[in-house]
């Protein structure tokens, strides 16, 4: 929970009727349907016996069939074995090669488990040396999420931040990162370079070109590459696409592609899944060294993957296709919650920047809207009697006010003397509106 | 089944042993990229995290890898003298052919795909009414939101309902209750928090042995060090205060022991602890300044005459409050273990008491960098701990299903102890509960001394031969923590159907005396 949560909590006087909660990345959370399709498989497979109903869809069944055969006694309730299903396991490596082309990656390169951000800490446990007198460093971006920095530091590691460039769309830029390593270099052992892309907060989507720079960055520095590819399918801007790490990494050819060592996480919480609860995620390791593969077996194995999350990632890797008696629906329920986002991330421009005091970037991609709020002195000056970060000021004005929830910018981490707020675009276009009255609001009433 | 997974990995990425012991053996890591210039990789094992080194030789496995191999090889139509390989290792009970509770799948089911709340016949009342109330609590109603990282609310004051009627009316305040994904994940939270200190100061955490290998596995990642305390195999496996003081008075002088974890009913041993053994542990924590970890996964397996489960909690609270105000423990349960052999959803809970409200805040944060446990694992927790009830109408099914699950897992368990106990050189406690046998197998001279030409212990020599004949995979009990000379253990579930567990046991039986006669 984030501080401001905390603070609301305590019991602010509320003049609405409902918190409208616009925090979170959790689609789901937001009321937005999970897809039928994943539901359906989910319930045949934890209840066979709606194999013999002809309830579902013919393609469901087979496919329910098809993962409880490789599920041992034939049941959801067992444990899996290291790489999960095996179904699951070779559809996460047949996605791959049809993302990126070229051959689909050894199961063994693939490790399923809860979540993508488990995934991510048992790599970081595997690079980090928390004890001692040098400890392990990674570069992370500013701004950034949360949990990754928390699990980063609960294993003793450093988080070195380097600063994305609002003014360029929130870009990565190498001489900041060769800044940050250099300044790394005096505080810890720098180990590792975390990169989100598309981001979160911020929405940008990397470019190959800035991909390749940050792979050669990677080989002549020496750091591990870990890159959280979570939103991957959730690209809005028109002349925008994704391009996966390891694809780049592989066309670059030697000596990046068989020398950069690459962990590429993805997972069945975002995108048009939003299975956030299924705790469904995994790691895919490129050039990594077969010894410590080993171990990172005897890390992975003792947590595999809660069965119904690889459900969701059955689904995630191997969606219904054309032709299939699913895919229509599929195709109707995707297109909608695409629709949807591309229509509040022109709402976002439309009525943020049309604002006085705040600013957005481009929203290229991702699950949120991350503007820049300008704060008038009397509102900093208020800010510091309460003892409160001002955008968590703002933030907490706005919840007192109308009730909605959103985040401020402290909490990932931003420049001095800059503030922003963070709201997910999976919501409805209400709240957009809602929010920018509010700003109005708050700004003539109290600024 | 820790290693099981580990090893059958190695064979899908066609690494062999030799292949990896000769990179161990020296030669350099180092790929030539096209101009000549050598690079050696980032992580490779010299740079890798130390600690995690040690976790190595708590979850080795060669004798499931073989048990693979061997699975591959019969699959491909080799011969061998048996027609299948029995896992009888893995405490598994569905994918040993127990079936799961209807109830809950419905539940579950209905959870899921809530359209199907809207057939007619397909499901009960009951369970479409639970699947309401379990819903309505999940953000969006869906068991696809995020839950809070403690768990959700609804679940938890179901949790803590349970925790006090079995309790016989002990207070349980639902603010103490995380919901985990399976017990592992809350023990190894606790642990993380216990694990502090450098040298003399460093961590130490008593574990029993024989021990189930996630604890040193655990130990050995946090870089703890482990304190071995033994029980007392001549009593049933029960836990001896003589024993404990010796473990913690030795390790005192190179450790600081923060925490004492117990297993009750034990793994791989199946004890129950009476009340009385209860009482004087409790007794021993307060005194010795230890932090107790309860781990009750198994606290509905319980078959053997006069023996009852009895909680720490319950234990520890009507000790008065010397010790309920003062004593810290955390009690783990799962859903994967009991009647429900619910394995694979990963779903459990801890019970944290008296712990340090800074300390609390700590574990608060250490469990939302997991985001949340699985959503489908803590719906079937709340229907573990609030089952149907007599009157409701999936009472009767729900009921004769538990009753036959733990009635034949109760009959499973004398059985094996009859069967082990009628072959000369073998000795088999009780088993008083869990899932488990753990006999004591005599292995002759000549044996002992072909095994240590090999360069395994006798009892890995023992479990490999009877791999090799007769298809069955038991764990030795030097994977366990317990050494003998002449004596060595293994450990077997008892989970397999009734009818296959007697052919097991008779086969068993064959082999030790084929092999007794054969080292003679």
């Amino acid at each position: 929970m984030t501080k401001l949560h905390c603070i609301f909590m305590q019991g602010v006087k509320k003049p609405f009727r409902e918190v409208i909660d616009v925090a979170w990345g959790d689609a789901q959370g937001a009321g937005i349907k999970p897809l039928t399709f994943v539901r359906q498989v989910l319930a045949a497979c934890l209840y066979p016996q709606l194999l013999d109903s002809n309830r579902l869809p013919t393609d469901v069944k087979q496919k329910a069939r098809g993962l409880l055969s490789e599920c041992h006694g034939g049941s959801m309730g067992s444990y899996t074995d290291l790489p999960g299903i095996p179904q699951v396991a070779r559809e996460i490596s047949e996605y791959i090669a049809r993302r990126d082309g070229g051959d689909p990656p050894k199961t063994g390169n693939i490790f399923i488990s809860p979540g993508s951000q488990w995934a991510l800490q048992n790599i970081l446990n595997l690079l980090v040396h928390g004890h001692g007198e040098v400890r392990s460093g990674v570069l992370t971006p500013i701004p950034c999420h949360v949990t990754t920095i928390e699990s980063l530091h609960s294993l003793g590691g450093v988080s070195v931040p380097y600063y994305l460039s609002e003014e360029h769309g929130w870009e990565l830029q190498m001489e900041e990162l060769n800044r940050a390593l250099e300044y790394a270099k005096q505080v810890c052992a720098p180990v590792a370079l975390y990169v989100v892309n598309p981001g979160n907060p911020p929405g940008h989507v990397q470019s190959k070109k800035s991909i390749q720079d940050v792979i050669r960055f990677a080989l002549e520095k020496r750091l591990f590459l870990l890159v959280d590819e979570v939103y991957q399918d959730c690209v809005y801007a028109d002349n925008v696409e994704f391009v996966s790490y390891k694809k780049v990494l592989a066309e670059m050819g030697p000596p990046f592609s068989d020398t950069v060592e690459l962990a590429s996480f993805h997972s069945a919480s975002k995108g048009f899944l939003g299975e956030a609860g299924l705790r469904g995620g995994y790691v895919e390791l490129v050039n990594m060294d077969p010894d410590v593969i080993k171990y990172a077996c005897t890390i992975f194995s003792k947590d595999t993957a809660p069965t119904p999350g690889q459900i969701a990632l059955s689904v995630l890797a191997n969606p219904p296709r054309l032709g299939d008696p699913s895919y229509p629906l599929y195709e109707m329920e995707t297109q909608q919650m695409q629709t949807m986002i591309k229509a509040n991330v022109r709402r976002v421009h439309e009525v943020l920047d049309s604002l006085p005091g705040i600013s957005c970037q481009p929203v290229e991609g991702g699950a949120f809207a991350f503007p820049r709020v300008d704060l008038p002195p009397k509102a900093l000056q208020k800010a510091k009697e309460m003892g409160m970060e001002p955008d968590t000021f703002y933030c907490l004005r706005l919840l007192e006010e109308s009730g909605a929830f959103i985040t401020p910018g402290c909490e990932y981490g931003q420049k001095e003397g800059t503030y922003h707020i963070r709201y997910t675009l999976l919501n409805d276009i209400m709240l957009m509106e809602v929010c920018a009255i509010n700003h109005i609001l708050i700004n003539c009433r109290h600024f | 089944f820790l290693s099981y997974t580990i090893d059958e990995y190695l064979l899908d990425t066609n690494l062999s042993l030799s292949s990896l012991t000769a990179s161990r053996r020296g030669l350099p890591q180092k790929k030539m990229s096209e101009n000549g210039i050598s690079r050696p990789k980032v992580l490779t094992l010299d740079t890798m995290n130390p600690t995690v080194k040690m976790v190595e030789y708590a979850v080795r496995g060669p004798i499931v890898q073989r048990a693979v191999e061997l699975e591959k090889e019969l699959s491909e139509g080799i011969e061998k003298p048996f027609t299948e390989v029995i896992k009888a290792n893995i405490g598994d009970a569905q994918a040993m052919g127990q079936q799961p509770i209807t109830f809950f799948r419905q539940v579950l089911a209905l959870c899921s795909y809530p359209e199907l709340l809207n057939l007619d016949n397909t499901f009960p009342e009951d369970a479409k009414n639970r699947a309401r109330l379990i819903l309505q609590s999940c953000g969006g109603s869906s068991l696809g939101a995020y839950s809070p990282s403690q768990g959700i609310d609804y679940v938890r004051q179901d949790v803590a309902n349970y925790i006090e009627r079995r309790d016989g009316g002990v207070p349980c305040d639902p603010d103490n209750i995380y919901l985990t994904t399976g017990a592992s994940d809350g023990i190894t939270t606790i642990l993380k928090l216990l694990v502090c200190g450098q040298g003399i100061d460093r961590t130490g955490v008593m574990i029993s042995i024989p021990q189930y290998p996630l604890y040193s596995a655990a130990l050995a990642e946090l870089g703890a060090v482990q304190i071995n305390y033994f029980l007392n195999e001549d009593n049933c496996w029960s836990m001896d205060i003589q024993e404990l003081q010796r473990a913690v008075n030795e390790a005192r002088q190179h450790c600081h022991p923060r925490a004492l974890c117990i297993i009750n009913p034990g793994n791989p041993t199946g004890q129950v602890q009476s009340r009385d053994c209860i009482e004087d542990v409790i007794r021993f924590a307060a005194k010795e300044r230890l932090f107790l970890m309860a781990d009750e996964v198994y606290q509905d397996n319980v078959y053997a005459e006069g023996c009852k489960f009895h909680s720490f909690k319950k234990v520890l609270f009507e000790m008065g409050p010397e010790y309920s105000e003062t004593v810290e423990l955390a009690s783990f349960h799962s859903t994967s273990k009991c009647y429900m052999g619910e394995c694979g959803f990963r779903g459990g809970y801890m019970e944290v008491i008296n712990m340090d409200d800074d300390v609390k805040s700590q574990l608060t944060k250490l469990v939302s960098v997991r985001l949340c446990s699985p959503v489908p694992g803590q719906a079937l927790m709340d229907l573990v701990v609030n089952p149907p009830q007599p009157g409701e109408p999936s009472y009767n099914c729900f009921i004769k299903e538990r009753t036959a699950t733990l009635s034949a897992l109760a009959e499973k368990a004398k059985l094996t102890e009859k069967i082990l106990n009628t072959v000369p050189g073998i000795r088999c406690n009780p088993v008083q509960g869990a899932m488990y046998s753990f006999p004591c197998i005599t292995i002759p001279d000549k044996a002992i001394k072909e095994a240590l030409e090999k360069g395994q212990q006798p009892d890995m020599f023992y479990c490999m031969t009877m791999l090799e004949e007769t298809g069955i995979c038991l764990v030795p009990g030097s994977g366990f923590g317990q050494k003998r000379i002449n004596e060595g253990f293994v450990v077997m579930t008892i989970l397999p159907p009734i009818d296959k567990l007697t052919i097991l046991l008779n086969k068993v039986k064959e082999f030790h005396q084929r092999f007794t006669k054969q080292y003679s």
